[in-house]
């Protein structure tokens, strides 16, 4: 089933000196359960785009056709932007404290995640007190307390070192595909995008065009970590590579 | 076993310091204390003039026994105290409307810089003539030293709380009252303390000049009345017993500031 619709989308955005076109007639289709990963040049506007789906800017113009009722977008940052002053489970229930809807139920969810995921008796800690995947998951846990239809991931390991970027990915993952999220992840990293995703939608420079979009097909498709290993990889490596190439030159 | 013997002595050298350091502090007290008062009972220097520290105390305890000493702290303290939480309240609250309007705190910036560099000593004499000479002046003079500080300080630490902490909130739908008091308050919670000490040592500078000016009671007014009839030893006594008071008061906000920084 479709979830969301992208038709034409364009954003300028307005400056004193100048308009900088960021990102120009982007046309894109998500569908449930599915994980799609935007890689592109920096600055080329793919921060863009995850700001005007979460309601973050305003468009240009375009449409975002949301294919469900109510459809909820949930948000994760490059930054854990983790309260310091909350402990975990206070942090886990922001969003739902924000929205009024802090139920005995939204709780109960909460802190099944948290137990699910291995942080239940951490739930009374700080962030300071965290590792740094740590601290990534319980940023996840919080995005998917509100029970969001698509999840939006801005660069999320980026903050992390490559060790343990490639062991969170693997738990981001697997949470996102055990909780049957949508997600919509923009990512630096070539090998993170093929990893991860069902497909890799590549982005020229700004003003950013769709450059080409790549169905990730693997045989025993499994964890990311594993499917770096595997045999298809490299070839969409050196396919993306070469969109990406291209363009920076 | 080794490591343990290593920090065992690391830890006693540090100890050690803090001994040494503390000794010469208090070291130092004495030495002045007792030189002021050897060269003023050897006549060197003029106790007429600089008094001594024996005099001092006498005059302390002379004013404890009329009952003088507590009426004229407690006069100074309770200004302080008014208008330092007056200030504090006023200060953040103008703070919290200058971050939520960004055309109004764009308007009021030149108002602000103005204000915050004039020296406000020269309103003394307007306030005198539009408060009286009374207590309301020297309040009303403390809070125009202090709040515009405040203002400032405050104000810039709001508009530099974490933005993706706020894109976060946003996230949710967070309105902005909720964004003020979820993130922005707490987040500068540091600020605000810091931006309090300053407060309070600006409100001890605004009090004793209104008092200085028009009191009739405080420590302000016992220094101005000694300096008037000659007596120096009630000046200095004023001097020191202001001292006190500020440093009470003093380590009664770093305490509070050490409660309120324990929590992360
Ligand atoms: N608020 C803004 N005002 C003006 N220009 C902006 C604003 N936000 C982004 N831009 C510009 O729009 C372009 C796209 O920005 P965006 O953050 O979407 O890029 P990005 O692809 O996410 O980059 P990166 O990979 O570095 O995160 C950039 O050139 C940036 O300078
Ligand atoms: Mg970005």
């Amino acid at each position: 089933m479709e979830l969301l619709e992208i038709k034409e989308l364009s954003k300028n955005y307005l400056t004193k000196k100048q308009v900088i076109c960021a990102i120009k007639n982007i046309n894109l289709l998500i569908k449930e359960n599915q994980f799609i990963a935007l890689v592109g040049p920096s600055g080329c506007g793919k921060s863009t785009i995850l700001s005007i789906i979460g309601g973050l800017e305003k468009k240009s113009s375009g449409q975002i056709n949301f294919m469900k009722k109510n459809l909820k977008v949930g948000y994760m940052f490059q930054e854990d932007a983790l309260f310091p002053w909350l402990n975990v489970l206070d942090n886990c229930m922001l969003g739902l404290k924000i929205q009024n809807k802090e139920t005995k139920e939204n709780k109960k969810y909460v802190k099944t995640l948290l137990k699910k995921y291995g942080l239940s008796s951490f739930e009374k800690s700080y962030p300071k007190e965290l590792s740094g995947g740590m601290r990534q998951r319980v940023a996840l846990i919080r995005t998917l307390a509100t029970k969001p239809d698509i999840l939006l991931l801005d660069e999320p390991f980026s903050a992390l070192d490559y060790q343990t970027r490639i062991t969170v990915s693997d738990d981001v993952f697997k949470i996102i595909k055990q909780e049957k999220k949508t997600a919509l992840m923009v990512s630096h990293d070539i090998n993170e995008a093929i990893s991860m995703a069902d497909k890799v939608i590549v982005l020229s420079n700004r003003p950013s065009i769709i450059k080409n979009v790549y169905e990730i097909k693997m045989e025993n498709k499994s964890t990311p970590s594993e499917n770096r290993k595997n045999k298809k990889f490299n070839e969409y490596y050196n396919l993306i590579w070469k969109d990406l190439d291209h363009y920076e030159s | 076993m080794k490591a343990k013997e290593e920090h065992k002595k690391y830890l006693k050298n540090i100890k050690w310091q803090n001994i040494k350091v503390i000794t010469s502090q208090i070291l130092i007290f004495i030495v002045f204390m007792v030189s002021w008062q050897i060269l003023s009972d050897k006549g060197v220097i003029n106790t007429f003039l600089c008094s001594s520290p024996k005099k001092v105390l006498e005059t302390i305890i002379s004013l404890y026994k009329s009952n003088d000493l507590l009426i004229h702290v407690w006069v100074t303290l309770k200004e302080i105290l008014i208008s330092f939480g007056l200030g504090s309240i006023i200060g953040i609250i103008f703070a919290a409307i200058l971050w939520w309007s960004p055309f109004l705190s764009k308007v009021l910036d030149p108002y602000l810089t103005i204000l915050n560099s004039l020296p406000k000593v020269s309103l003394g004499p307007i306030i005198i003539i539009w408060a009286g000479a009374n207590q309301n002046s020297i309040i009303l003079m403390a809070l125009l030293i202090s709040t515009i500080s405040t203002i400032i300080s405050v104000y810039v630490g709001f508009k530099h709380t974490n933005k993706t902490s706020i894109k976060l909130l946003k996230s949710f739908n967070a309105n902005k009252f909720q964004i003020f008091i979820k993130a922005v308050l707490p987040y500068n919670i540091n600020t605000i303390i810091s931006s309090l000490k300053i407060n309070l040592s600006m409100t001890f500078v605004g009090v004793i000049m209104g008092e200085l000016l028009v009191s009739k009671q405080g420590l302000g007014y016992l220094i101005n009345y000694g300096s008037q009839v000659f007596n120096t030893n009630l000046v200095i006594a004023g001097v020191v017993l202001l001292g006190i008071l500020t440093s009470i008061l003093y380590f009664l906000i770093l305490f509070i500031e050490n409660k309120l920084k324990k929590e992360w």
